[in-house]
């Protein structure tokens, strides 16, 4: 077959469906999605295992030292991340930030993270994502805010956590409180999901299918605060389906190693003896910050609602 | 008969739920010992480079090919697991090289690429299937000894050959296991060595 005779997709065909949305975040499962600045940072995670790579102009510890505003990454870098690598590329945008990701989208990045840790452009709003050809991963905290999520087109949902902490306290809080949520809900009798609805501020028909199906219609990963092999273990036992790994990597003593311990530890985390391969093979990891130095103001899951 | 699927990383579990629909006990792999007594394997949809790269890591890369190419373990790779059973042809990631056919990588383009199509399928009773394309791959070049069993204009987009299966979609995506069921019909015992076979077909 030559390259000339090559078509794409035949007519009847369908492209950007939420079906094939949601697929990609499928094939994601059980992998390692690691942020990055650079194009060398993105080889180093591709070689390591990474699952897809986030680009982004500083990693949320950086955010969070430097201050001022933090906006979607430079589109020539952008680009240059897209030519090194062969695995899925992602990028962040601004909450409300519609034009931002209408650019990421014209660039072609296989999914767009709508997150907490920039700077958001609306207060009040987050972007309309279901007419969007590529998918969205967005941030939530609890039931209510993933679903209210979801109702606005997103594909993906991870933990906010507590980006650029070293710290695991809040993505653990987030996952517990959603599965709770979820297990409430799947034996709240019918009569009562139209008041849940009301009362978590939530589209009725994704408070009915998480009722009746005990789990929710998009995968759930974990981010924010993911910093040794344990840490991503942590949160595979606790119900994350997959990882993002931000400053954990870039910010430790050897970011090839860390990369690949969190690697490891993600695909067998029920396995202890491989945890300990993990640890290992893994550098020190970023120094962290404890939740009770970050004042609320300054929390970035806070950010969005 | 008894089948497993690669569980480290990509769509395992919905592969194992078609599996169960189909009638099924299939069991997970993670590592070495959950190969023992296998007859059949899926090898599903994920990142290729990832896949490889854990493969290689537990023992299980291969593991994999020599039992296939003894006659032991029947093979269906989906998406990325259709890239690593392909010819070895020297780009990243290696390839396993038990099926004489050229997969190129994420051939359709990116994400904003990906695709589903209603295509009919041969050996099925009648019908087409709900095709889900994720920056799939595309068999580039097919050698003689495959049948091609569905078409998406001109681009086969699953084949099988002896003692495998291999589509460039994800038939576990959709809740049809009529794909599955045709996997299970797959004898491994006429798996074969591809280095002795020259390099054929279109």
């Amino acid at each position: 077959m030559k390259a000339n005779d090559r078509i794409a997709a035949p007519a009847d065909s369908t492209k950007g469906s939420f079906e094939v949305k949601v697929g990609l975040a499928r094939m994601l499962k059980g992998g390692v999605i690691m942020d990055v600045t650079t194009k060398d940072e993105a080889k180093i995670a591709e070689d390591a295992g990474a699952v897809a790579v986030m680009a982004l102009e500083r990693v949320p510890s950086d955010i969070r030292k430097e201050g001022g505003v933090a906006r979607m990454a430079p589109v020539e870098r952008i680009t240059q991340i897209q030519e090194v690598v062969s695995i899925p590329v992602m990028a962040k945008a601004r909450i409300g930030h519609f034009v931002e990701a209408q650019i990421l989208e014209q660039l072609k990045v296989d999914f767009i993270d709508e997150s907490e840790v920039l700077t958001p452009a609306d207060g009040a709003n987050h972007i309309d994502k279901a007419p969007f050809t590529i998918p969205f991963v967005c941030g939530a905290t609890s039931l209510a805010e993933a679903l209210r999520r979801i109702g606005e087109g997103a594909a993906l949902l991870r933990t906010k956590g507590e980006a650029g902490t070293g710290n695991i306290i809040e993505a653990v809080r987030h996952l517990r409180l959603i599965h709770k949520e979820i297990r409430e809900l799947s034996v709240t009798p019918k009569d009562e999901w139209m008041a849940r609805a009301k009362h978590l501020g939530a589209p009725y028909h994704l408070v009915a299918e998480v009722a009746e199906s005990g789990k929710l219609p998009v995968p759930n990963f974990a981010a924010g605060g993911i910093a040794t092999p344990a840490d991503a273990a942590l949160c595979m036992r606790l119900g994350a389906e997959a990882v993002f790994v931000g400053s954990g990597i870039f910010k430790s003593d050897d970011p090839a190693k860390t990369a690949a311990g969190i690697v490891r530890a993600t695909a067998q985390f029920e396995d202890a003896a491989v945890l300990v391969e993990a640890c290992r093979e893994t550098g020190s990891p970023m120094r962290g910050m404890s939740m009770e130095s970050i004042p609320e103001s300054e929390r970035l899951q806070t950010r969005g609602w | 008969m008894k089948i497993g699927v690669l569980a480290l990383q990509g769509s395992s579990e919905p592969h194992l739920q078609s599996l169960r629909n189909a009638g099924e006990t299939p069991v997970a792999v993670r590592q070495l010992p959950h190969l023992d007594g296998l007859t059949h394997l899926v090898i599903p949809g994920g990142e290729s480079t990832t896949l490889w790269h854990l493969m290689n890591l537990f023992g299980l890369w291969d593991e994999i090919r020599e039992r296939h190419q003894a006659g032991r373990l029947a093979l269906f790779g989906t998406c990325a697991g259709a890239i690593l059973m392909g010819r070895d042809d020297g780009q990243y990631p290696p390839r396993w090289g038990v099926m004489d056919a050229d997969v190129a990588r994420n051939d359709y383009g990116r994400q904003s690429d990906s695709f589903t199509a209603n295509l009919p399928l041969t050996g099925l009773d009648g019908g087409s299937f709900r095709c889900v394309f994720i920056r799939a791959p595309r068999f580039v070049r097919v050698g003689d000894e495959l049948e091609v069993l569905a078409w998406n204009e001109q681009d086969p987009v699953l084949v099988r050959g002896p003692g495998f299966l291999a589509a460039t979609f994800h038939p576990e995506l959709t809740d049809d296991p009529s794909i599955h069921r045709l996997f299970m019909e797959v004898d491994p015992s006429l798996a074969h060595r591809l280095d002795s076979l020259p390099v054929t077909g279109r």
